[in-house]
């Protein structure tokens, strides 16, 4: 599970353990991805979904974040969803707002935690410059950060459970409204053009020396040398 | 959003208390090549309660045309209220290419607006160029794992949009005889369609080192450093250069340095004068984020390390032993 997924989950078993109410996982990919979600239950999910079928896949962040919207207008209605920021190695942080707005929800993204006040929400959001304090109301969609929280451990009774759950699919059959021009890779308004390694020619200069002390001296002439330093 | 008739580069100038952020007028630089390349306008979009500061700065880095949204309801960034207003922009205007700084509110901007147009948006652009034969904006960027780099197009839909990291590009040269259109909309979001309110805002405590986008000297550590207690070697060194400590994700995941700290595609990007590398081995995403350093020195036991590809300088070696002589002779020569 992505780290920031395992924030975003922790949260959502804060709010449970503070207010009630039922957690729900849901992951989108291959069976692969079926580990995952046993995995967020073994940490404390109440249920786990699994959206796959073939048609969705090479969905961009639009065709995903539409697919997991209508996942999640069919599992639920949400008092609150939660994602994480983003991946963890070069993903977007874009897909869970864009949930939001195939959703119509209110979002809230880089949430460091959130509380219920009557029918108020009050959320503590990290910008760059600082926090703030946000004041909405339920629904809502969040993400979480690593400063978010510490995600708990997984109990052995959990992960026996989770082993043997159920794991229920949703494939495209369970969305008959689905609007087939959105989703995979037709449906996908960006495309991939090209794949390519980083063309690095080394040009560097090596700096060599018999000992650290002169290595030091004569990259610092050199630097000097170039008016770096 | 139509094929023929959209027109134009827009890049969103985002500020903070009225002030812009650098990463907008980094974009004008990039929206600049852009509009050349599509034989388009330049045009800044600012989104705010006070703006002056905000139109003057998108005037002098260079934009054709500024279109300005005034009002109380966007003295703090909402998604409700600055997506509805840019939409606004988007529906009378109908631009061609869209520039948003990946900020954190521009992140959420970004993807509200291309969900909202049903068009591509490609993060984190590494970067960008114009394919003329299509007029297609050729949006370059890491893909995911792997040492790869990834060309996207959005071929079928208009806006195509973008988000680039702060730091990713550098500022142009400011003009102040720029003279842009100024264009004012009066364009107001009723207060019953803003969701969310901020109550309160607290400011960041003043980091315990120099912000790493302002620093002129930049010594990283990776995997290599085996704790955070090791860091100190390389805070010697950057306190002597009057620069600041960075790291790269290993460091961060392994619990020695805060994400605060953390130089990648999943951290800041940077483009320092000097930046070292002590014992990262450079995978692409890391690189990806101090790749427009000045000077770059790695330091590594490695000789195989890709990071010895993209430096200026190359050192096999113990950083634990490189770095203190670093020190010393450096000391030694300043005092000289």
């Amino acid at each position: 599970m992505n780290p920031f997924d395992k924030n975003a989950l922790e949260t959502a078993l804060q709010l449970k353990d503070a207010y009630g109410g039922k957690v729900v996982a849901i992951a989108m990919g291959p069976q692969q991805a079926k580990a995952v979600l046993r995995e967020a239950i073994s940490m404390g999910a109440d249920e786990g979904y699994l959206v796959t079928d073939r048609a969705f896949g090479g969905s961009d962040t639009y065709a995903t974040s539409y697919i997991l919207s209508q996942a999640i207008e069919k599992l639920g209605p949400f008092d609150v969803i939660m994602g994480g920021k983003q991946a963890i190695d070069g993903d977007t942080g874009q897909t869970a707002p864009s949930i939001a707005e195939h959703l119509g929800a209110t979002r809230l993204t880089y949430v460091l935690d959130l509380k219920a006040e009557g029918d108020k929400v009050i959320a503590r959001r990290q910008v760059e410059e600082g926090i703030e304090v946000i004041e909405t109301k339920f629904p809502v969609l969040c993400t979480a950060t690593k400063e978010s929280n510490k995600p708990r451990y997984a109990t052995v009774s959990r992960k026996l459970y989770s082993l043997r759950c159920d794991i229920p699919e949703l494939t495209i059959a369970d969305f008959p409204d689905i609007d087939t021009t959105k989703i995979g890779l037709k449906g996908s308004p960006t495309k991939v053009k090209a794949t390519f390694t980083p063309k690095r020619t080394a040009t560097g200069v090596n700096i060599e020396g018999n000992s650290p002390a002169e290595m030091a001296g004569s990259l610092i002439d050199k630097l000097a040398e170039a008016k770096v330093l | 959003m139509s094929f023929e008739t959209c027109k134009d580069v827009w890049v969103f100038i985002e500020c903070f208390q009225g002030e812009p952020k650098s990463v907008g007028l980094e974009l004008l630089g990039q929206g600049r090549k852009l509009a050349d390349g599509l034989k388009q306008q330049l045009c800044a979009v600012v989104i705010g309660k006070d703006v002056d500061a905000a139109v003057k700065a998108a005037a002098e880095y260079g934009a054709e045309k500024v279109y300005v949204v005034k009002g109380d309801e966007y003295e703090n960034y909402s998604a409700d209220a600055y997506g509805h207003a840019f939409l606004k922009l988007c529906e009378k205007y109908d631009p061609n290419t869209i520039l948003v700084g990946a900020t954190v509110n521009g992140r959420d901007l970004g993807s509200k607006l291309a969900v909202s147009l049903h068009t591509g948006l490609t993060a984190d652009c590494t970067a960008l160029s114009v394919e003329e034969e299509s007029g297609n904006v050729v949006w370059e960027r890491p893909a995911f794992g792997g040492n790869l780099y990834a060309q996207i197009l959005c071929s079928e839909t208009r806006p195509q949009m973008g988000t680039c990291r702060p730091g990713a590009f550098k500022k142009g040269q400011p003009n102040p005889e720029n003279k842009p259109e100024v264009i004012e909309e009066n364009i107001h979001t009723p207060a019953e369609q803003i969701r969310t309110k901020v109550v309160e805002f607290i400011k960041a405590a003043e980091d315990q080192g120099m912000r790493l986008d302002e620093a002129d000297v930049i010594v990283s550590g990776g995997r290599a450093m085996k704790n955070a207690e090791n860091f100190a070697v390389l805070q010697e060194l950057a306190d002597v250069l009057g620069g600041t400590v960075g790291c790269s994700r290993a460091a961060v995941d392994a619990g020695w340095m805060p994400q605060s700290r953390q130089v990648g595609q999943t951290g800041s990007t940077v483009s320092p004068k000097i930046y070292f590398a002590c014992g990262i081995s450079g995978a692409v995403q890391h690189v990806a984020g101090m790749s427009e350093s000045g000077t770059i020195v790695a330091i590594n036991k490695d000789e195989t390390a890709p990071i010895f590809e993209v430096a200026d300088y190359c050192i096999v070696g113990d950083l634990f032993e490189v770095v203190p002589a670093l020190v010393k002779e450096l000391k030694a020569r300043q005092q000289a």
